[in-house]
């Protein structure tokens, strides 16, 4: 058997900031297992624009944001496995894995999850009608266009207005596609702004919320689709059926982090996030299993992702350092407004501590209150809250070192 | 004039309004000073950066993904995308290579590398 401080699996954006922080904090012995022929993860077929404002301070493509990491993993001589997929981790940091040359076992002090999401796929859809070719998910259609140069259609419908189906409508306009709309189940879109206004409004795409597919077209290949407006309950409303002629269907209709060895490893899972429950170094159930980067939480913004890996990669090497917390741990909880608060049990003496929150629905003005028992901790006042865009509450150390009672994040709309 | 827009310089997506004529226009609603240069921008000559892809002839079913340099005028995205469809490169590339010299005043270059 192998051994390693840190194994890190997955060599996306969260994997390599983890690794480089984990390194940079003292512990040298890091390993990347990756699946993938090339680190990068997701961002490699990510070839727009938006990246690393936040972090890097500039604008980047998907690429380019990845190959700063990539340069950094490998400037510190971080031993990367590519092309090699973890079949199991256990509760005492055993990590399986298999590649071209066989199986690896690898005993680790630390391990850090950094596996990534994947997309709902039309089973998960219950959309009813014969099954053409011309469906795809929207990231498998990122991928065969910007990977592979292979066009998917001429005229396109998508389903879902979270980022990427709106990245992609845009994409596939700039190829020379009529991207006829883009269909929302929900009132609101689950993009950010920036995406709606510069991928549809920029290209006439129109955008038709609470809005979904009910019939899809066509024996061989798509041939239409038969659109419907839906009620407040997302019942179909009678008479809105609407078909619009496309070759192509695109569905964006959310991300799933990918947890199956994390559930293997038997870490707690928060139902909500459908990442495991963590502290504020994204420590998991498990003492020495860490979580981060959509595996945890799906993000809207890789910078929030390096941001979350790196504290992963400094806890970790806290912790095989032996430095580790002694303080109890106190939950939190997501009040009025609030779908998910995260990290869902914070430390009281590590100094300050930063929440990652989405909110249940769109709001105008907002004023975050994190409280426990008559304590409020901190506030914070927003011009609007939406469900697409993650928040992010600091309390500061002073406060927390006092507490007892449950964290509460809750909001109030002024 | 009086405007309406989103910035999206940042993911914040500040709602600016815009009132003036020309170039005298005051912009209200942004969170920090690139919200106006983007409103006025926007009001006067708007801009995109573009990202595509780009063949290489001589590595198989191989794309690099390159994009503009700087932003070009909007008009221009469908003229700049033509060009770019027809363009070959051949590998070895480096991140920052240039594709294609002088498109409306910038460049097409690399955003990845090939081996
Ligand atoms: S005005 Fe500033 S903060 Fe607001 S979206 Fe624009 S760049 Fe971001």
């Amino acid at each position: 058997m192998l051994k390693h401080d840190i194994v890190i699996i997955g060599g996306g954006p969260a994997g390599m900031a983890a690794a480089v922080a984990a390194y940079d904090n003292g512990v040298h012995d890091v390993v990347i297992l990756d699946r993938e022929e090339e680190l990068g993860g997701i961002l490699r077929q990510c070839i727009h624009n938006g990246f690393g404002l936040h972090k890097l301070g500039q604008e980047l493509t998907g690429p380019e944001y990845a190959a700063v990491y990539k340069e950094r993993v490998l400037e510190r001589g971080i031993k990367v496995y590519s092309e090699t997929m973890v079949t199991a981790v256990t509760e005492d940091k055993i990590v399986s894995a298999r590649n071209r040359d066989g199986i690896l076992k690898i005993q680790a002090k630390a391990v850090i999850l950094a596996m990534g999401c994947r997309e709902r796929s039309r089973g998960a859809l219950n959309t009813p009608g014969s099954r053409p070719a011309g469906v795809y998910s929207a990231g498998t259609a990122q991928k065969l266009i910007n990977c592979e140069g292979y066009m998917v259609g001429k005229r396109v419908l998508i389903l879902g207005s979270g980022d990427i189906g709106l990245i992609m409508a845009r994409r596939l306009s700039l190829e020379g596609a009529k991207v006829e709309a883009v269909c929302e189940i929900m009132p609101y879109s689950g993009g950010l702004t920036r995406n709606i206004v510069q991928c549809l409004e920029d290209y006439n795409i129109p955008l038709y919320l609470n809005t979904t597919v009910v019939e899809i077209h066509g024996q061989k290949r798509v041939e239409a689709v038969t659109i419907a407006q839906v009620d407040e309950q997302r019942r179909v409303i009678e008479g809105s059926q609407r078909r619009i002629d496309c070759d192509t269907l695109l569905l964006s209709v959310g991300l799933i982090p990918e947890n199956e060895l994390t559930r293997e490893a038997g870490i707690a899972i928060d139902p909500i996030t459908n990442g495991a429950v963590v502290d504020e170094n994204c420590q998991s159930s498990v003492e020495g299993i860490f979580a981060c980067g959509n595996v945890l939480q799906v993000h809207d913004l890789v910078d929030y992702v390096s941001d979350e890996a790196e504290r992963a990669g400094m806890g970790a090497a806290a912790y095989v350092k032996g430095e580790q917390q002694t303080s109890s741990l106190i939950k939190t909880k997501a009040g009025r407004g609030v779908r998910y608060v995260l990290p869902q049990r914070v430390h009281t003496d590590q100094g300050a501590v930063s929440l990652f929150l989405r909110v249940t629905e769109p709001f105008g003005k907002v004023r975050f209150s994190v409280t426990s028992g008559d304590e409020v901790l901190s506030t914070a006042l927003r011009l609007k809250a939406a469900p697409g865009e993650m928040e992010k509450l600091i309390i500061p150390a002073e406060k927390l070192a006092a507490i007892r009672d449950e964290i509460i994040v809750s909001l109030e709309e002024c | 004039m009086k405007r309406d827009l989103t910035c999206i310089i940042c993911p914040r997506g500040c709602s600016l309004h815009v009132e003036g004529e020309g170039k005298a226009l005051t912009v209200s609603g942004n969170a920090c000073p690139r919200g106006i240069q983007y409103a006025v921008d926007e009001c006067t000559d708007p801009r995109r950066t573009i990202t595509s892809t780009v063949r290489v002839s001589n590595r198989e079913n191989c794309m690099v993904s390159v994009k503009t340099a700087d932003p070009i005028p909007k008009a221009a995205i469908f003229e700049v995308m033509a060009c770019i469809r027809q363009l070959q490169v051949e590998a070895p590339l480096k991140i920052g290579d240039l594709i294609l010299d002088d498109v409306y005043g910038t460049q097409i270059i690399a955003t990845k590398a090939v081996e």
